[in-house]
């Protein structure tokens, strides 16, 4: 695996990403809920195609921060790049935009709405037909509704879901609601897609599977996936680097390797040697 | 035979009422707010028709501005009214549109006065009877039923096969999750209140040619109804509001037929009372735990 480079922002990028703009970089981000600093100081740089990880006790304030890249909720300090351009007071559907996606802990799916629909709610950006031409079912309305279904059933046999389109996504099995999200936040055209705990409930041959797929994604897709994940066979085994996050701070960054051998991390995973107070 | 007219005369009221509970099911499914202004957009829409056609401009130019006129206020009194509202609880929501509702109505009595006016029925729709053995048909009933049947088409085709009906449906599920996608959630929701508004338009001008008066409270008790039918068809539902639309008016004209009109209305809210009581939901609501 790759070294990691420090940057001058504080933050670190792989050496294959040194010469290029980081998909998505933040600068001393924090959010406060009231008085709680829920996220503070939090700098990172994922470079084109990266696979990161994001870890930390339950509590840390991960989701908060996936919340802040996607600007559901609007930092209290620092900033946030995406391709190199600032997301301050943007709207979470322009951020969606510039190309950012998401999954969810506890899966949200638009149950109630097809396998197909989903994906296609996905596309809602790249399919821009008026609503007249709908109605009407004028000429450009057809095309446009087919290259999207076209290219909706694309998604969906990359991800081994094609003979579910009509089903209800609400009626699928577990696994294939998982893989569903992934799909339908692929649709959205992404640079870099956030993964909020993949393989919460998989055994461990489900989990294989989705590293595999994780894997695939990058690959298919050329993206950059950042993952929260709890499953440390999962992290270890496919992110090329790693921040650690406690209390709402990084208490470590590095490779797997320099994770894995340090300290702070054991310890605030463990507690600390002797039964002492942190 | 006497069934069969009473049975279209039911239809035809009906319809109206599926029109406007459309509008209160879809706003509720979108943002959970039982819009009480709703009903006098319809007083609104009926007012502008009227005084268009009463300046001597073509009623079919008054049909097509009355229902704008319906879709450009509700937008608005989304904007100003609700949007600031968002976050905040529900029930702020609700008495806002109380609000609104009674802020439109007394507009009204201040600008036009508090006297019914007659709306020129026959200028929008002639009279015209068609009679097909017994039965009796106004070219009123028929252009009710052909408009109602075929906004609901529209909307139907709108909801189910459009991006913005996909949003819509995605926005009510889920809005989070909505707006993750890219779907611009104001938009949607303001685009909600205009089909909304303008389903109430057309409701409007074909209430007011079955019973051609307006006054500012014209809306009142038809907004109240029509959501009873909403509720009835269970609230949030499209198909259910169609269904519920047409329950209450079968409902309303088997009471008048059987000579108990003045029980009309009371018939109506009671049928509200018994849904609460047996079956929350209505005919087609997702059940209450679905909804947090």
């Amino acid at each position: 695996m790759s070294e990691l480079h420090p940057l001058p922002s504080n933050s670190y990028l792989l050496a294959r990403d040194m010469d290029k703009t980081p998909v998505l970089e933040t600068h001393h981000l924090g959010i406060d809920f009231g008085g709680l600093m829920a996220v503070d100081d939090f700098s990172i740089a994922i470079g084109r195609e990266e696979i990161a990880g994001l870890i930390g006790p339950n509590g840390a304030g991960k989701t908060t921060i996936f919340n802040l890249l996607t600007n559901v909720y609007t930092p209290t300090r620092g900033d946030i790049l995406l391709e190199g351009i600032d997301t301050r007071g943007m709207k979470t559907c322009q951020v969606i935009r510039l190309g950012i996606a998401r999954t969810f802990q506890n899966i949200r799916l638009f149950r109630n709405m097809t396998v197909l629909d989903n994906v296609l709610v996905g596309l809602h950006n790249e399919m821009d037909y008026g609503v007249p031409g709908a109605i009407l079912r004028l000429p450009g309305y057809w095309r446009a509704e087919k290259i999207a279904r076209a290219r909706a059933m694309e998604y969906l046999s990359i991800f081994e879901m094609e003979d579910m389109a009509n089903d209800l996504a609400g009626s699928l099995p577990y696994g294939a609601q998982r893989r569903l999200e992934i799909a339908r936040a692929m649709a959205t055209n992404p640079s870099i897609l956030l993964l909020d705990e993949p393989a919460a409930g998989m055994n461990p041959a489900e989990t294989a599977a989705l590293m595999e797929n994780i894997r695939k994604i990058r690959e298919t897709f050329h993206i950059a996936i950042l993952l929260i994940e709890h499953d440390m066979n999962l992290v270890m085994g496919i992110c090329e680097s790693i921040a650690v996050l406690n209390y709402g701070k990084i208490i470590a960054k590095g490779t797997p390797e320099q994770i894995r051998a340090n300290p702070a991390v054991v310890e605030a995973y463990l507690g600390r040697k002797g039964g002492g107070r942190a | 035979m006497i069934v069969l007219q009473q049975f279209i005369n039911g239809l035809q009221l009906g319809s109206i009422y599926a029109l406007i509970a459309l509008g209160y099911s879809m706003v509720y499914g979108i943002i959970l707010l039982l819009n009480f202004a709703h009903g006098d957009i319809i007083m609104v829409g009926g007012y502008i028709a009227l005084l268009i056609i009463a300046a001597g401009i073509s009623p079919a130019v008054a049909v097509v501005v009355s229902i704008l006129g319906c879709t450009v206020l509700a937008c608005v009194i989304e904007k100003v009214a609700y949007t600031p509202l968002r976050s905040a609880p529900r029930i702020s929501l609700l008495i806002t549109a109380i609000g609104v509702s009674y802020f439109l109505e007394n507009v009204a009595q201040l600008i036009l006065g508090a006297d019914p006016r007659v709306f020129p029925n026959t200028a929008v729709i002639p009279t015209v009877n068609f009679r097909l053995g017994s039965l009796n048909l106004s070219l009123t009933t028929v252009v009710t039923l052909a408009a109602a049947v075929l906004s609901m088409a529209v909307l139907t085709v709108l909801v189910q096969r459009t991006r913005m009906g996909k949003a819509m449906r995605a926005v009510s599920e889920d809005m989070g999750a909505a707006q993750l996608m890219g779907i611009n959630i104001n938009r949607t929701i303001t685009f909600t209140f205009a089909v909304g508004a303008a389903l109430a338009g057309v409701g409007a001008i074909l209430y007011c040619c079955k019973y051609p008066q307006v006054k500012p409270t014209t809306g009142y008790l038809l907004g109240l109804k029509a959501f009873v039918a909403a509720v009835l068809g269970g609230i949030g539902s499209i198909p259910g509001a169609m269904l519920g639309g047409l329950a209450i008016g079968m409902a309303e004209v088997v009471v008048n037929a059987l000579g108990y009109s003045t029980w009309t209305d009371a018939v109506v809210f009671l049928i509200l009372i018994i849904v609460l009581l047996v079956k929350p939901t209505g005919f087609m609501g997702a059940s209450l735990s679905e909804k947090v």
